[in-house]
């Protein structure tokens, strides 16, 4: 906890000065000028989002093999941060496609495959408010879990394996390379970005361990309410229970 | 809309997602915080 505030004042100064990089340092783009600077926030969102679904898909094995609770509450966690991420790239997505290709949205496989990976994981957190008994939810939703993963390695690799209206990768291995001033305000913002994704995912998973503890504490008062109860029953002598309404 | 009101807006929703969002699970804690105190005071004075 000590270590928090350190922490978030250097992910805030990385947010200022790569936001700041990516408007006002970063070259302009020889044909989309200006808007090209949203890669600077795009690109990094759909990264937090990929580590966001991993940890919890990770998570989701976990629990299955070894039962415990951790590992579900941080399965939960990271698919609701994901789903954040998710959004945020999605939007962002849209108002860089509006100027660039004359539309909001197109159903090309890359945007398919991610507004189906975006509805999966809202489904997961559906599915998980419907369950009432914690260890059935858990079990169920992490098997939907590595179910929903599956279609993130759909999502990464939908530009090389179909043609698509979304551009190709300039990163990691795509065809065409990129200035070194991009590539250097884009990794700024990348770390930026991760940061803010990590502290929100702490945040998410320290809240799902409150209402764990929540959980224990309600089963313990309702335990002792019921061991209350019976207790007086046991006491009393066979033979001398009050007779019943009309009996008398 | 020119292309600098596209990049401001991105820009703008993009914090904006994740400030509101830190904000409601800053506030989650705090409910649930609230309740735990509740019960464990419960508890204590079903021990006493």
């Amino acid at each position: 906890m000590k270590a928090r505030i350190p922490i978030t004042l250097l992910v805030a100064a990385l947010v200022f000065f790569g936001g700041f990089a990516g408007l006002f340092i970063a070259p302009d783009e020889a044909t989309m000028h200006e808007i090209q600077r949203i890669f600077y926030f795009h690109v990094p969102l759909w990264t937090a989002m990929t580590l966001a679904l991993s940890i919890s898909c990770f998570s989701c094995i976990a629990w299955l093999v070894s039962r415990r609770a951790t590992f579900d509450l941080l399965a939960v966690a990271g698919a609701e941060v994901g789903v954040l991420c998710c959004t945020g790239g999605l939007i962002t997505g849209m108002l860089w496609g509006k100027p660039v290709w004359g539309i909001w949205w197109t159903w090309d496989a890359r945007l398919t495959s991610t507004f189906v990976l975006w509805l999966l994981y809202i489904s997961y957190l559906l599915l998980r408010e419907l369950i009432e008994d914690p260890h059935r939810r858990a079990t169920l939703s992490a098997v939907f879990g590595v179910f929903a993963y599956l279609d993130l390695p759909i999502v990464l690799l939908s530009t090389t394996l179909w043609r698509t209206q979304h551009p190709q990768p300039v990163l990691f291995g795509g065809p065409k390379s990129i200035n070194h001033t991009m590539l250097m305000v884009f990794l700024l913002c990348m770390v930026a970005i991760v940061g803010v994704m990590i502290l929100i995912l702490i945040d998410r998973y320290r809240l799902e361990r409150l209402r764990f503890e929540l959980d224990e504490l309600r089963v313990e008062i309702e335990s002792r309410e019921m061991d209350a109860q019976q207790l007086p029953a046991k006491q009393a002598v066979p033979g001398k229970e009050l007779p019943a309404k009309g009996t008398a | 809309m020119s292309d600098f009101d596209f990049l401001f807006t991105a820009w703008m929703v993009v914090w904006a997602v994740f400030f509101v969002y830190e904000i409601s699970v800053a506030k989650r804690i705090g409910h649930v915080r609230e309740e735990i105190d509740r019960l464990k005071d419960q508890l204590n004075s079903q021990k006493a």
